[in-house]
């Protein structure tokens, strides 16, 4: 609209509506030149790209999909000119790479702790389930002691605690025992803990303090430790398995998940150890960290296997396995303390203070306070340093401990299933089967960061 | 008045609620349990050697070793000792961490600044790579390389040729050698002149650029005496360093320096994984400084190049190096996988074989440990000044 007057003038009240931009610089065209080809070397690199990307992805997907072997009984199958992955190979190992040597007759036993674990795990990981707490003592604590009685059978032969070792204990039980249960070893250790409190509770009686309550401690400690073996010396009826007969991602998750569960603990003492006021405590700490964050895994692990051995009293041979975890849990501590440090630091001073205003001990602030806060915090380092772990498992074939990987590297050998394309399909299965679980991991750990993130913007 | 600090009926609470002593004895217990542990470790040790009849100290570093090193560095064979293995495998350790660092800074940075890339090809493609890298274990991908890929390599007859330079096969990458003939010494002084005098330059024209505010065209004058100095000094010496070319004879080649398998597939997965880790550490890096920095940057008038050389990369780094230091230290105590496919590095040669053959467990594997905690503190320590040096001076 505009006025116009007699003489010609011309006045435009309203603004002309603005042209439509070029056709070029619209649509899919126009956001190609914006984006793909708005230089001669953005243009270079967007068709290096497409070829790069026309190399990869469609040969794989006909390696993997199209071309593939979907049935067949032995190497036969994959012998054609020009098969992609040999599918019934995994399906003829598959067994193998899950549970290893595990006996086929038991291999409910992994099937249970695998479903129980998930089962315990999922309402852990979402933040709205409720009852976290009780979850998680189950999951960290309850879980790990069934997943151990299930896996060996339990039913270990515990037959002396302290004072059998000196012969004390036999002559009044006469060796008897009751559903696998050595009536020495427990009549030692009940003696021994009932021993052990009263000594304790009458040096801090004679110092001046809380006699009974530093007892009482002393005696719960015990109980929890006595729980711990009862349960794994109580005959539950299951065979024994020895661990050389575990393997594949069995062995792979019992590494990664003993890993993560001793590491939390042992991280959280040495993060406090670490931001202590007492320097001792604090140098023994920083030592420990540094020393394992220093070494690579391998060496730890040939630490775990040729060395430790001779720093055991003689006759104690722990089992194979058992010392790859303990080299596992120290070295994931490390990092573990760490992380746990990152919580700590991030804590305002404020929080501390407050509690300490409140008239809390130290161990009070911490459980109830400062803690709670920190580990939420770092759920997502935590997540992160599983998910290391969880890679770093792999390394345990090299001190010939049969993990996924491991278990893989051997089915290659099979003469049964010879074929070109073995060794190809082998890789890309495990190669799903690892990124399933990390990139499945990495996804939960930025999901947490940015629920955390939002709760503290302001 | 009450004297406030001392309890009014002393002697009511006793001595251990005092934190001072608390502190005390919890630090005497903690430092007791270690030394008792120590003291159960070396005891528990010693008897085990003494059963075992298994030798103690270092002695054995001198010893024959009696196997061979496919890889050697210095010269090595059957007959040298165990120490000399030592540092034959401290070296082959060494060379797959400056390799796979120089690699993977390139691989990383390349991919990082691809993430953030306007390009949606190029942003598709880094993505992927980053994520896909990322999550699959360093040994599968090593075992990869060595198993799937480079062992699938056609043999030496049918090698893939460059140029009649390089030639790709199962045995390895086959590489011209340089030979050094007499007079090299003359070249070599030259490139350490050449690189002094680039250096006095670069120093000069900054001090010129401070004061006139005029610019000399660094790179051109940089390279051309880097290029024409050495050339000079070759010329003049009559060409002493040569090329010796590989040539197909038979079943195998001769001449030329050949580069293991296990070295290639061990630097190549190593770079390229931990090439994952830096590339996200750049993206992080690049995206901490602010847009305005960029904009100021292009309203005082520097142009696109010099606003990422001069304003935003220097800023960036200053968030890059720390988390780029660890990834290096990740990248040199990853190469002890390479006992998972034999190449000869620290831990294969020493903790492995030698450890093998002597049975001397505790010396060597805290050597091997002290190895790798040595070149930590090093990388850590270089990367702190260099940290000091970028860091932000606040007033």
């Amino acid at each position: 609209m505009s006025l116009t007057f007699d003489d010609g003038t011309f006045i435009r009240s309203e603004l002309e509506t603005p042209l439509p931009p070029p056709s070029r610089n619209l649509g899919v065209i126009g956001w190609m030149r914006e984006n793909l080809f708005s230089s001669f070397l953005n243009g270079l690199l967007t068709l290096v790209g497409i070829a790069l990307a026309l190399l990869i992805f469609p040969p794989l997907i006909r390696f993997l999909f199209i071309d593939a072997v979907w049935t067949g009984e032995n190497r036969e199958a994959c012998l054609g000119p020009d098969v992609g992955a040999c599918w019934p190979f995994i399906h003829a190992k598959f067994g193998q790479l899950i549970y290893g040597f595990y006996p086929i007759a038991e291999r409910w036993r992994p099937n249970v702790v695998f479903a129980l674990g998930a089962i315990l795990l999922v309402p852990l990981m979402v933040p709205s389930a409720p009852i976290k707490r009780l979850n998680s003592l189950l999951f960290f604590v309850v879980y790990p002691i069934i997943a151990f009685v299930l896996l060996t059978g339990g039913n270990i032969n515990a037959s002396a605690f302290l004072l059998e070792r000196f012969g004390l204990i036999s002559p009044l039980t006469g060796g008897a025992t009751i559903a696998g249960v050595n009536l020495t070893f427990w009549v030692d250790f009940v003696l021994t803990a009932l021993i052990v409190a009263a000594a304790i509770g009458a040096l801090i009686g004679a110092l001046g303090g809380a006699a009974l309550s530093a007892a009482r401690s002393t005696l719960y400690v015990f109980a929890a430790f006595g729980v711990l073996v009862m349960a794994w010396d109580v005959d539950v009826g299951l065979d024994y398995v020895e661990t050389r007969q575990w393997g594949g991602l069995l062995v792979t998750l019992v590494i990664a998940v003993t890993g993560i569960v001793a590491s939390l603990p042992l991280g959280i003492a040495l993060a406090l150890g670490r931001r202590s006021q007492m320097p001792i405590v604090r140098l023994l700490s920083v030592i420990f960290i540094e020393f394992w964050r220093g070494v690579p895994l391998i060496t730890v692990l040939f630490f775990a296997t040729y060395m430790l051995p001779l720093f055991l009293p003689q006759g104690a041979n722990p089992d194979a396995l058992l010392r790859a975890l303990v080299g596992v849990a120290l070295f994931s501590a490390a990092y573990m303390a760490e992380v746990v440090r990152g919580g700590l630091q991030a804590i305002s001073k404020g929080q501390y203070e407050g509690a300490m205003a409140m008239g809390l001990t130290w161990s009070q602030m911490m459980r109830l306070i400062i803690l709670p806060q920190a580990l939420t915090l770092v759920i997502p380092g935590i997540v992160n340093s599983f998910i290391s772990l969880f890679k770093d498992t792999t390394l345990v074939l090299i001190v010939s401990i049969f993990d996924f990987l491991g278990q893989l590297r051997a089915s290659f050998t099979d003469p049964n299933w010879a074929s070109p394309v073995t060794l190809y399909t082998g890789f890309a299965f495990a190669g799903i089967v690892y990124f399933f679980f990390c990139f499945g991991m990495s996804r939960y750990s930025l999901f947490v960061e940015r629920r955390l993130n939002t709760s503290h913007r302001r | 008045m009450t004297d406030l600090a001392t309890p009014a009926s002393g002697g009511k609470t006793s001595f251990i609620n005092d934190p001072k002593v608390r502190s005390i004895g919890l630090q005497l217990i903690a430092l007791l349990a270690v030394v008792f542990l120590g003291w159960m470790f070396v005891d528990n040790a010693s008897e085990n050697l003494a059963a075992q009849k298994i030798a103690t100290g270092f002695g054995f570093l001198d010893n024959t070793a009696g196997f061979g090193i496919n890889q050697t560095l210095i010269p090595y064979s059957e007959t040298s000792t165990y120490g000399r293995a030592f540092f034959v495998g401290l070296l082959n350790t060494i060379l797959v961490g400056v390799v796979g660092i120089i690699l993977a800074t390139v691989i990383g940075f390349l991919v990082g600044i691809g993430r953030l890339s306007k390009n949606f090809v190029v942003r598709l493609l880094s993505t992927v790579y980053v994520e896909v890298l990322r999550n699959l274990p360093p040994l599968f991908q090593i075992l990869f390389w060595y198993l799937a890929v480079l062992s699938a390599m056609p043999g030496p007859r049918n090698s893939i040729n460059l140029f009649d330079e390089v030639f790709i096969s199962n045995r390895g990458i086959i590489i011209p050698r340089p030979l050094f003939n007499e007079g090299t010494g003359t070249v070599l002084w030259s490139i350490g002149a050449a690189i002094l005098a680039v250096i006095l330059i670069h120093y000069w024209s900054r001090a010129r650029q401070e004061e006139t505010g005029r610019r000399l065209p660094m790179l051109p004058i940089g390279l051309a005496i880097l290029i024409l100095v050495p050339l000079a000094a070759m010329y003049v010496t009559g060409f002493p360093i040569g090329i010796e070319r590989p040539e197909l004879k038979g079943f195998n080649f001769s001449g030329g320096a050949r580069v293991i398998p296990e070295f290639v597939a061990l630097t190549v997965a190593l770079a390229t994984y931990t090439a994952a880790f830096i590339a996200e550490n750049v993206r992080a890096g690049i995206q901490a400084v602010s847009h305005g920095q960029t904009e100021a940057a292009h309203s005082l008038g520097l142009r696109n190049s010099q606003t990422l050389r001069l304003v935003v990369i220097p800023q960036a780094m200053r968030v890059i190096i720390p988390p780029l230091t660890s990834q290096y230290l990740n990248l040199t105590k990853n190469s002890s996988l390479a006992v998972g496919i034999g190449y000869p590095d620290l831990v294969a040669v020493f903790a492995g074989t030698t450890l093998n053959q002597t049975g001397q467990a505790i010396e060597i594997i805290a050597m091997t440990m002290g190895v790798y905690l040595v070149l930590s503190i090093i990388t850590s320590v270089i990367m702190n000044a260099y940290n000091k040096r970028v860091a932000l001076v606040e007033r």
